[in-house]
């Protein structure tokens, strides 16, 4: 069985940064595998380690630098990746444009299971292993935060809120995705990061994939930071004396009576 | 008709509340179109729904009796047909678990541009014009649709819900679903968490978020609400890293707990743990960032490092204890 995964890199921002037009100031970057991601590649390398998987493919949308990413998932345990960019996918917004993509790969690729991370950490979209999953006619399960396989089918755990959860089986091949705390991620080992410097990253872009002149629907005109309608009363001082004003309201209400 | 299609959310036999959010923001979209909102219900008791949500500003309610309970292959056929059907303008959904498992299939199917997690839409002229938040909330964002026809997925709680009751005509939608098509079968649900504490009884709260850094200093945290007679709780990160168990999550997938004191250490406060801690009667935030979300619902905040602040605040209790 061949499992691929989506894999994405996001930018985090630090605490203080700057917007520059319609996106965060780079210079307030930082770049990271997607947390959501994490647990798809460590979902998928238990199954290879369990003998149900025997290959496992990552497939990323991002540009050259996002191969340090790319190889964090193939430290871990993935066997081979894909990356697919082109210049005129800067600034990507459009889940519709990220299927297409997707479903090019997946036409090549054949996967029995699909797995991706619930959304990425930056856009916070949440649709793409869904909207791939009705593109490509596989069936699909959302928000999966438990997974056992048999021969035709997965049977998950969907996370609903309010702390019920679904139980649900599927009929594969199958797009799942993936919800934080279904497993426990690896640290790379340093084993695995030498390992990964001699493995595969097949390259691709619009044109090898056939897909000249795709366009996106949305458009992002404007970028700001929300307005903060804090009401709240800020203590200041050391930590000695917030804890003391702090106790002080805390002892008002009643807190530590007992 | 090209105006609004909304998709009410049930759940075990009650209508969630998003449903008459999707009302509220489906009729202020309607409006900006000068044009009808529909409202369809699927699968459960509908007609016992329909008539819920015959509210005010509805012009027809849909029902479609099929399956019991949420299917997103029935979901998504439903949808899929009465959209070719009425052709709305704007097809209208719940950014829910349940929401985000059939949306993105609906607007693949249908082949419209789709905008999830929208907190607030307008409609002028052909553009509509969603706003979203990125990056864990820190920013917010205009995205505008070069489409005529979207399908727009509603964050619950940024909409009013629409609560007088109207006239709405109730419409049974005949669809025929292609069982062949239906490659999911729901096959049971279970509540999680349970164990020797129900975070949702306790009166004062002790909550710890990813500032903790390392699962031995949680015994910090756990300290503090021993001083305070509270009890502990967590946000998903903690729990997600198996550092404290399920029950004790606060949040949209885990509890949502009202106290009288909620005491948020290290939490940055993103949209899914408030959603599930808001209706505290009292919040205190201890955060290092003070542009952290947490502080805008917070009632009192230490903009400081919790691990020089907590261990002042235990030193003060257990002196007077």
């Amino acid at each position: 069985m061949k499992v691929l995964v989506t894999v994405a890199e996001v930018g985090t921002v630090e605490e203080d940064f700057e917007i520059d037009g319609t996106a965060i100031d780079e210079r307030y970057l930082e770049y990271d595998l997607n947390e959501w991601d994490d647990y798809a590649v460590e979902e998928a390398v238990q199954l290879a380690e369990e003998g149900m998987a025997d290959e496992v493919v990552t497939v990323t949308v991002g540009p050259e630098r996002s191969e340090e990413t790319i190889r964090m998932a193939l430290a871990k345990g993935a066997d081979r990746a894909i990356r697919v960019w082109d210049d005129s996918l800067d600034g990507l917004l459009d889940v519709g444009v990220k299927t297409e993509i997707l479903r090019a790969v997946v036409a090549e690729e054949t996967p029995d299971l699909i797995l991706t991370g619930v959304q990425t950490g930056d856009a916070m979209f949440g649709a793409t292993g869904v909207s791939l999953a009705a593109a490509i006619d596989y069936p699909w399960a959302a928000v999966v935060n438990d997974l056992e396989l048999d021969d035709d089918l997965a049977h998950v755990h969907r996370e609903l809120e309010g702390g019920v959860e679904e139980l649900t089986d599927v009929e594969t091949p199958a797009v799942l995705t993936i919800q934080t705390g279904i497993n426990e991620p690896r640290y790379a080992s340093l084993r695995g990061i030498r390992q990964a410097q001699s493995k595969e990253i097949a390259v691709e872009d619009l044109a090898s994939l056939g897909l000249d002149g795709i366009e996106s629907d949305l458009r992002l005109t404007r970028m700001y930071e929300p307005e903060v309608e804090s009401t709240a009363t800020v203590f200041e001082g050391s930590a000695e004396d917030t804890a003391v004003q702090l106790a002080g309201v805390l002892r008002e209400k009643g807190v530590g009576a007992q | 008709m090209s105006g609004v299609l909304a998709i009410a959310e049930h759940r075990r036999g009650e209508l969630r509340d998003v449903s008459d959010e999707l009302i509220g923001a489906g009729r202020e979209l309607a409006d900006d179109l000068g044009e009808e909102l529909h409202v369809a219900v699927i699968s459960g008791q509908v007609e016992e729904f329909a008539r819920t949500l015959s509210r005010e500003g509805v012009d027809v309610v849909h029902t479609v009796t099929d399956g019991a309970e949420f299917n997103h292959d029935v979901y998504t056929q439903v949808t899929d047909a009465l959209a070719a059907e009425l052709d709305p303008t704007v097809v209208l959904l719940p950014n829910s678990v349940n929401g985000l498992d059939y949306g993105p299939a609906v607007a693949a199917r249908l082949d419209r541009p789709l905008v999830t997690d929208v907190i607030d839409a307008e409609i002028d002229g052909d553009t509509l014009t969603a706003t979203r938040e990125m990056y864990g909330s820190k920013v917010e964002t205009t995205v505008e649709v070069d489409a005529e026809r979207t399908v727009v997925m509603i964050r619950g709680g940024e909409w009013p819900g629409a609560s007088a009751s109207g006239d709405a005509e109730v419409r049974e939608a005949e669809i025929e679903i292609d069982e062949s098509a239906v490659h999911t079968t729901v096959t049971g649900f279970e509540e999680v968490g349970g164990g020797d504490v129900d975070i949702g009884d306790a009166e004062v709260l002790v909550s710890v978020g990813r500032g903790i850094e390392e699962e031995e200093n949680i015994e910090l945290v756990e300290e503090l609400a021993d001083a305070l007679d509270a009890t502990l709780s967590a946000s998903r990160p903690i729990v997600d890293s198996g550092w404290l168990p399920k029950n004790r999550q606060v949040g949209q997938s885990g509890k949502t707990v009202t106290p009288e004191v909620y005491i948020a250490i290290g939490i940055s406060g993103a949209v899914q743990h408030v959603a599930g801690m808001k209706g505290a009667e009292t919040i205190v935030a201890i955060n290092t960032d003070p542009d952290a979300p947490i502080f805008d619902i917070a009632d009192y905040g230490i903009v400081d490092d919790l691990f020089d602040v907590v261990p002042a605040l235990i030193g003060e209790f257990e002196e007077s204890g």
